[in-house]
Protein backbone atom coordinates (compact mmCIF):
# COMPACT_ATOMS: atom_id res chain seq x y z
CA UNK A 1 0.00 0.00 0.00
CA UNK A 2 0.84 3.78 -0.25
CA UNK A 3 3.25 5.24 2.44
CA UNK A 4 1.39 7.98 3.87
CA UNK A 5 4.20 9.99 3.89
CA UNK A 6 5.46 9.56 0.06
CA UNK A 7 3.72 11.73 -2.54
CA UNK A 8 1.79 10.15 -4.62
CA UNK A 9 3.16 9.40 -8.56
CA UNK A 10 1.16 9.81 -11.76
CA UNK A 11 1.00 5.76 -11.83
CA UNK A 12 -0.87 5.77 -8.74
CA UNK A 13 -3.41 8.96 -9.83
CA UNK A 14 -5.01 6.87 -12.42
CA UNK A 15 -5.78 4.21 -10.15
CA UNK A 16 -7.38 6.64 -7.58
CA UNK A 17 -9.02 9.05 -9.87
CA UNK A 18 -12.58 6.81 -9.62
CA UNK A 19 -12.65 6.65 -5.85
CA UNK A 20 -11.22 10.59 -5.68
CA UNK A 21 -14.28 11.41 -7.75
CA UNK A 22 -16.97 9.22 -5.67
CA UNK A 23 -15.47 10.52 -2.87
CA UNK A 24 -14.10 7.65 -1.50
CA UNK A 25 -10.84 8.44 -0.43
CA UNK A 26 -9.24 8.91 3.28
CA UNK A 27 -8.93 12.69 4.01
CA UNK A 28 -5.50 12.70 4.03
CA UNK A 29 -4.95 10.66 0.79
CA UNK A 30 -7.25 13.22 -1.17
CA UNK A 31 -5.08 15.65 0.24
CA UNK A 32 -1.95 14.06 -1.11
CA UNK A 33 -3.85 13.50 -4.06
CA UNK A 34 -4.75 17.07 -5.34
CA UNK A 35 -1.18 18.12 -4.14
CA UNK A 36 0.33 15.74 -6.88
CA UNK A 37 -2.83 17.61 -9.45
CA UNK A 38 -1.96 21.19 -8.43
CA UNK A 39 1.85 20.33 -9.86
CA UNK A 40 0.65 17.65 -12.45
CA UNK A 41 -0.52 19.00 -15.61
CA UNK A 42 -0.68 15.74 -17.23
CA UNK A 43 -2.53 14.37 -14.60
CA UNK A 44 -5.33 17.40 -14.32
CA UNK A 45 -6.12 16.53 -17.77
CA UNK A 46 -6.37 12.49 -17.39
CA UNK A 47 -8.62 13.83 -14.56
CA UNK A 48 -10.80 16.16 -17.20
CA UNK A 49 -10.72 12.80 -19.59
CA UNK A 50 -12.53 11.16 -16.86
CA UNK A 51 -15.02 13.86 -16.37
CA UNK A 52 -15.66 13.79 -19.93
CA UNK A 53 -15.79 10.27 -20.45
CA UNK A 54 -18.23 10.19 -17.45
CA UNK A 55 -20.42 13.51 -18.94
CA UNK A 56 -20.21 11.87 -22.69
CA UNK A 57 -21.17 8.52 -21.32
CA UNK A 58 -24.15 10.30 -19.61
CA UNK A 59 -25.37 11.39 -22.70
CA UNK A 60 -26.32 8.38 -24.09
CA UNK A 61 -30.06 8.46 -24.28
CA UNK A 62 -33.02 5.50 -23.65
CA UNK A 63 -34.21 4.55 -26.75
CA UNK A 64 -37.89 6.07 -27.19
CA UNK A 65 -40.93 4.01 -27.18
CA UNK A 66 -43.12 3.16 -29.94
CA UNK A 67 -46.37 3.72 -29.85
CA UNK A 68 -47.03 -0.20 -30.56
CA UNK A 69 -44.55 -1.34 -27.48
CA UNK A 70 -46.74 0.98 -25.50
CA UNK A 71 -50.08 -0.29 -26.33
CA UNK A 72 -48.48 -3.98 -25.91
CA UNK A 73 -48.13 -3.11 -22.13
CA UNK A 74 -51.29 -1.55 -21.80
CA UNK A 75 -52.79 -5.10 -22.89
CA UNK A 76 -50.17 -6.71 -20.54
CA UNK A 77 -51.74 -4.43 -17.32
CA UNK A 78 -55.10 -5.24 -18.58
CA UNK A 79 -55.22 -8.83 -18.43
CA UNK A 80 -53.14 -8.67 -14.95
CA UNK A 81 -55.93 -6.91 -13.41
CA UNK A 82 -58.87 -9.12 -15.39
CA UNK A 83 -56.55 -12.01 -13.67
CA UNK A 84 -56.12 -10.32 -10.23
CA UNK A 85 -59.24 -8.81 -10.26
CA UNK B 1 -15.59 17.81 -2.05
CA UNK B 2 -19.31 18.14 -2.43
CA UNK B 3 -20.45 21.40 -1.15
CA UNK B 4 -23.23 21.95 1.09
CA UNK B 5 -25.64 22.68 -1.64
CA UNK B 6 -24.90 19.95 -3.47
CA UNK B 7 -25.92 17.74 -0.67
CA UNK B 8 -28.99 19.68 -0.03
CA UNK B 9 -30.23 18.93 -3.40
CA UNK B 10 -29.33 15.38 -3.50
CA UNK B 11 -31.49 15.33 -0.70
CA UNK B 12 -34.46 17.11 -1.54
CA UNK B 13 -34.46 15.02 -4.97
CA UNK B 14 -34.41 12.58 -2.53
CA UNK B 15 -37.92 13.49 -0.92
CA UNK B 16 -39.30 14.17 -4.08
CA UNK B 17 -38.44 10.72 -5.85
CA UNK B 18 -40.20 8.88 -2.72
CA UNK B 19 -43.07 11.23 -2.91
CA UNK B 20 -43.22 9.81 -6.78
CA UNK B 21 -42.48 6.55 -6.00
CA UNK B 22 -45.88 6.64 -3.09
CA UNK B 23 -48.36 8.27 -5.85
CA UNK B 24 -47.27 6.26 -8.17
CA UNK B 25 -47.99 2.97 -6.23
CA UNK B 26 -51.11 4.21 -5.13
CA UNK B 27 -51.97 4.97 -8.62
CA UNK B 28 -50.66 1.32 -9.84
CA UNK B 29 -52.44 -0.65 -6.64
CA UNK B 30 -56.10 1.02 -7.90
CA UNK B 31 -55.74 -0.15 -11.15
CA UNK B 32 -54.34 2.78 -13.08
CA UNK B 33 -53.19 1.96 -15.98
CA UNK B 34 -51.56 5.05 -17.69
CA UNK B 35 -49.63 4.43 -14.58
CA UNK B 36 -48.03 0.93 -15.63
CA UNK B 37 -47.53 2.33 -18.85
CA UNK B 38 -45.62 5.34 -18.00
CA UNK B 39 -43.46 3.28 -15.33
CA UNK B 40 -42.83 0.87 -18.31
CA UNK B 41 -41.75 3.66 -20.38
CA UNK B 42 -39.47 5.03 -17.93
CA UNK B 43 -37.74 1.85 -17.12
CA UNK B 44 -38.41 -0.56 -19.37
CA UNK B 45 -34.77 0.74 -21.44
CA UNK B 46 -32.80 0.42 -18.76
CA UNK B 47 -34.14 -2.97 -17.58
CA UNK B 48 -33.51 -4.34 -21.31
CA UNK B 49 -29.96 -3.20 -21.02
CA UNK B 50 -29.69 -4.64 -18.03
CA UNK B 51 -31.29 -7.88 -18.76
CA UNK B 52 -28.63 -8.05 -22.17
CA UNK B 53 -25.78 -8.62 -19.83
CA UNK B 54 -26.72 -11.62 -18.03
CA UNK B 55 -28.18 -13.60 -21.04
CA UNK B 56 -27.20 -14.18 -24.68
CA UNK B 57 -29.37 -12.75 -27.04
CA UNK B 58 -31.84 -9.70 -27.43
CA UNK B 59 -34.58 -12.00 -27.37
CA UNK B 60 -33.99 -13.96 -24.22
CA UNK B 61 -33.53 -10.27 -22.88
CA UNK B 62 -36.84 -9.10 -24.17
CA UNK B 63 -38.27 -11.88 -22.41
CA UNK B 64 -36.59 -11.99 -18.86
CA UNK B 65 -37.63 -8.43 -19.30
CA UNK B 66 -41.34 -9.26 -19.93
CA UNK B 67 -41.25 -11.86 -16.99
CA UNK B 68 -39.83 -9.20 -14.92
CA UNK B 69 -43.39 -6.78 -15.24
CA UNK B 70 -45.64 -9.73 -14.96
CA UNK B 71 -43.86 -10.34 -11.96
CA UNK B 72 -44.15 -6.68 -10.57
CA UNK B 73 -47.69 -6.12 -11.35
CA UNK B 74 -48.27 -9.66 -9.42
CA UNK B 75 -45.73 -8.15 -6.55
CA UNK B 76 -47.04 -4.67 -6.51
CA UNK B 77 -48.88 -5.16 -3.20
CA UNK B 78 -46.28 -7.14 -1.19
CA UNK B 79 -43.73 -3.54 -2.52
CA UNK B 80 -43.15 -2.16 0.75
CA UNK B 81 -41.15 0.98 0.19
CA UNK B 82 -37.86 0.02 1.69
CA UNK B 83 -36.09 0.78 -1.59
CA UNK B 84 -37.00 2.92 -4.89
CA UNK B 85 -39.38 2.00 -7.23
CA UNK B 86 -36.73 1.55 -9.33
CA UNK B 87 -34.18 0.09 -7.17
CA UNK B 88 -36.84 -2.90 -6.28
CA UNK B 89 -37.86 -3.24 -10.67
CA UNK B 90 -34.40 -3.55 -11.34
CA UNK B 91 -33.24 -6.09 -7.99
CA UNK B 92 -36.03 -8.39 -9.22
CA UNK B 93 -34.59 -8.15 -13.25
CA UNK B 94 -31.32 -9.22 -12.23
CA UNK B 95 -32.62 -11.92 -9.75
CA UNK B 96 -34.86 -13.61 -13.04
CA UNK B 97 -32.02 -12.84 -15.35
CA UNK B 98 -29.55 -14.87 -13.41
CA UNK B 99 -31.55 -17.70 -13.04
CA UNK B 100 -31.92 -17.15 -16.70
CA UNK B 101 -28.79 -16.38 -18.06
CA UNK B 102 -26.59 -18.35 -19.66
CA UNK B 103 -23.73 -15.96 -19.58
CA UNK B 104 -23.64 -15.43 -15.93
CA UNK B 105 -21.73 -12.15 -14.68
CA UNK B 106 -20.58 -13.89 -12.23
CA UNK B 107 -17.51 -15.81 -14.15
CA UNK B 108 -16.05 -12.13 -14.03
CA UNK B 109 -13.72 -11.12 -11.41
CA UNK B 110 -14.12 -8.42 -9.69
CA UNK B 111 -10.09 -7.46 -8.37
CA UNK B 112 -8.52 -7.60 -11.88
CA UNK B 113 -4.74 -6.80 -11.14
CA UNK B 114 -4.05 -5.05 -14.38
CA UNK B 115 -2.98 -1.13 -14.22
CA UNK B 116 -5.82 0.72 -15.99
CA UNK B 117 -2.98 2.85 -18.39
CA UNK B 118 -0.34 0.71 -19.66
CA UNK B 119 2.63 0.79 -17.35
CA UNK B 120 4.75 1.44 -20.35
CA UNK B 121 3.90 5.12 -20.28
CA UNK B 122 5.29 5.93 -16.95
CA UNK B 123 8.99 5.76 -16.12
CA UNK B 124 10.95 4.11 -13.73
CA UNK B 125 9.79 6.89 -11.14
CA UNK B 126 6.57 6.35 -11.76
CA UNK B 127 5.68 9.94 -13.48
CA UNK B 128 4.15 9.95 -16.94
CA UNK B 129 6.78 9.45 -19.84
CA UNK B 130 4.07 9.03 -22.00
CA UNK B 131 1.04 12.00 -21.18
CA UNK B 132 -2.56 11.87 -22.47
CA UNK B 133 -2.33 14.48 -25.02
CA UNK B 134 -5.39 16.88 -24.64
CA UNK B 135 -8.90 16.33 -26.09
CA UNK B 136 -11.52 17.29 -23.71
CA UNK B 137 -11.79 20.76 -24.84
CA UNK B 138 -12.46 20.04 -28.51
CA UNK B 139 -13.88 16.65 -28.70
CA UNK B 140 -16.98 17.16 -30.02
CA UNK B 141 -15.69 19.30 -32.56
CA UNK B 142 -13.74 16.89 -33.87
CA UNK B 143 -15.79 14.03 -34.19
CA UNK B 144 -19.60 15.02 -33.41
CA UNK B 145 -22.03 14.01 -30.64
CA UNK B 146 -23.13 11.26 -33.23
CA UNK B 147 -19.78 9.67 -33.61
CA UNK B 148 -18.41 9.66 -29.77
CA UNK B 149 -21.79 7.90 -28.71
CA UNK B 150 -21.35 5.66 -31.12
CA UNK B 151 -17.37 4.93 -29.67
CA UNK B 152 -18.71 4.74 -26.12
CA UNK B 153 -21.60 2.19 -27.25
CA UNK B 154 -18.82 0.05 -28.91
CA UNK B 155 -16.40 0.49 -25.72
CA UNK B 156 -19.76 -0.59 -23.86
CA UNK B 157 -20.06 -4.09 -26.13
CA UNK B 158 -16.63 -4.49 -25.10
CA UNK B 159 -16.29 -4.59 -21.92
CA UNK B 160 -16.51 -7.38 -19.29
CA UNK B 161 -20.52 -7.97 -18.12
CA UNK B 162 -20.32 -6.82 -14.40
CA UNK B 163 -18.10 -3.86 -15.87
CA UNK B 164 -20.68 -2.59 -18.10
CA UNK B 165 -23.69 -3.48 -15.86
CA UNK B 166 -22.37 -0.72 -13.34
CA UNK B 167 -21.75 1.77 -15.78
CA UNK B 168 -24.49 1.76 -17.56
CA UNK B 169 -26.50 1.67 -14.46
CA UNK B 170 -24.65 4.81 -13.01
CA UNK B 171 -23.57 6.77 -16.07
CA UNK B 172 -26.19 6.50 -18.14
CA UNK B 173 -29.46 5.41 -16.16
CA UNK B 174 -28.19 7.40 -13.40
CA UNK B 175 -28.64 5.54 -10.53
CA UNK B 176 -26.36 6.04 -7.09
CA UNK B 177 -23.60 3.79 -6.06
CA UNK B 178 -25.96 2.54 -2.99
CA UNK B 179 -28.45 1.80 -5.64
CA UNK B 180 -26.30 -0.19 -7.62
CA UNK B 181 -24.82 -2.00 -5.16
CA UNK B 182 -28.26 -2.98 -4.10
CA UNK B 183 -29.52 -4.02 -7.66
CA UNK B 184 -26.59 -6.18 -8.46
CA UNK B 185 -25.46 -7.61 -5.37
CA UNK B 186 -22.34 -6.16 -4.45
CA UNK B 187 -20.02 -4.57 -2.23
CA UNK B 188 -19.53 -0.78 -2.48
CA UNK B 189 -15.76 -1.64 -2.81
CA UNK B 190 -16.63 -3.68 -5.57
CA UNK B 191 -18.88 -1.46 -7.33
CA UNK B 192 -16.24 1.37 -7.13
CA UNK B 193 -13.65 -1.41 -8.48
CA UNK B 194 -15.53 -2.39 -11.54
CA UNK B 195 -16.49 1.39 -11.88
CA UNK B 196 -12.96 2.55 -12.10
CA UNK B 197 -12.15 0.17 -14.27
CA UNK B 198 -15.08 0.38 -16.54
CA UNK B 199 -14.89 4.43 -16.86
CA UNK B 200 -11.19 3.92 -17.53
CA UNK B 201 -11.66 1.83 -19.79
CA UNK B 202 -14.51 3.99 -21.98
CA UNK B 203 -11.42 7.13 -21.28
CA UNK B 204 -8.68 4.30 -23.02
CA UNK B 205 -11.16 4.18 -26.32
CA UNK B 206 -12.30 7.73 -26.40
CA UNK B 207 -8.12 8.39 -26.48
CA UNK B 208 -7.47 6.04 -29.17
CA UNK B 209 -10.11 7.56 -31.05
CA UNK B 210 -8.71 11.33 -30.82
CA UNK B 211 -5.29 10.02 -31.20
CA UNK B 212 -6.69 8.37 -34.47
CA UNK B 213 -8.76 11.07 -35.93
Amino acid sequence: MLAYRDPIVCREVVELVSDYLEGALPRRQRRRFERHLADCPHCSEYLAQMRETIRLTGRLVPQDFSPAMLAEFSELFRSWREDSG
Amino acid sequence: MPSTASRRDCARRTVTAVNDDARLLERLRAGDEAAFVALVAGHHDAMLRLASHFVSSRAVAEEVVQDTWLGVLRGIDRFEGRSSIRTWLLAILVNRARTTGVREARSVAVADADAVVDPARFDAGGAWSSPPERWVEDAEDRLGAAALAGHIHAALEQMPPRQRAVVTLRDVDGLDSDEVCEVLALSQANQRVLLHRGRSHLRQALEAVMAGG
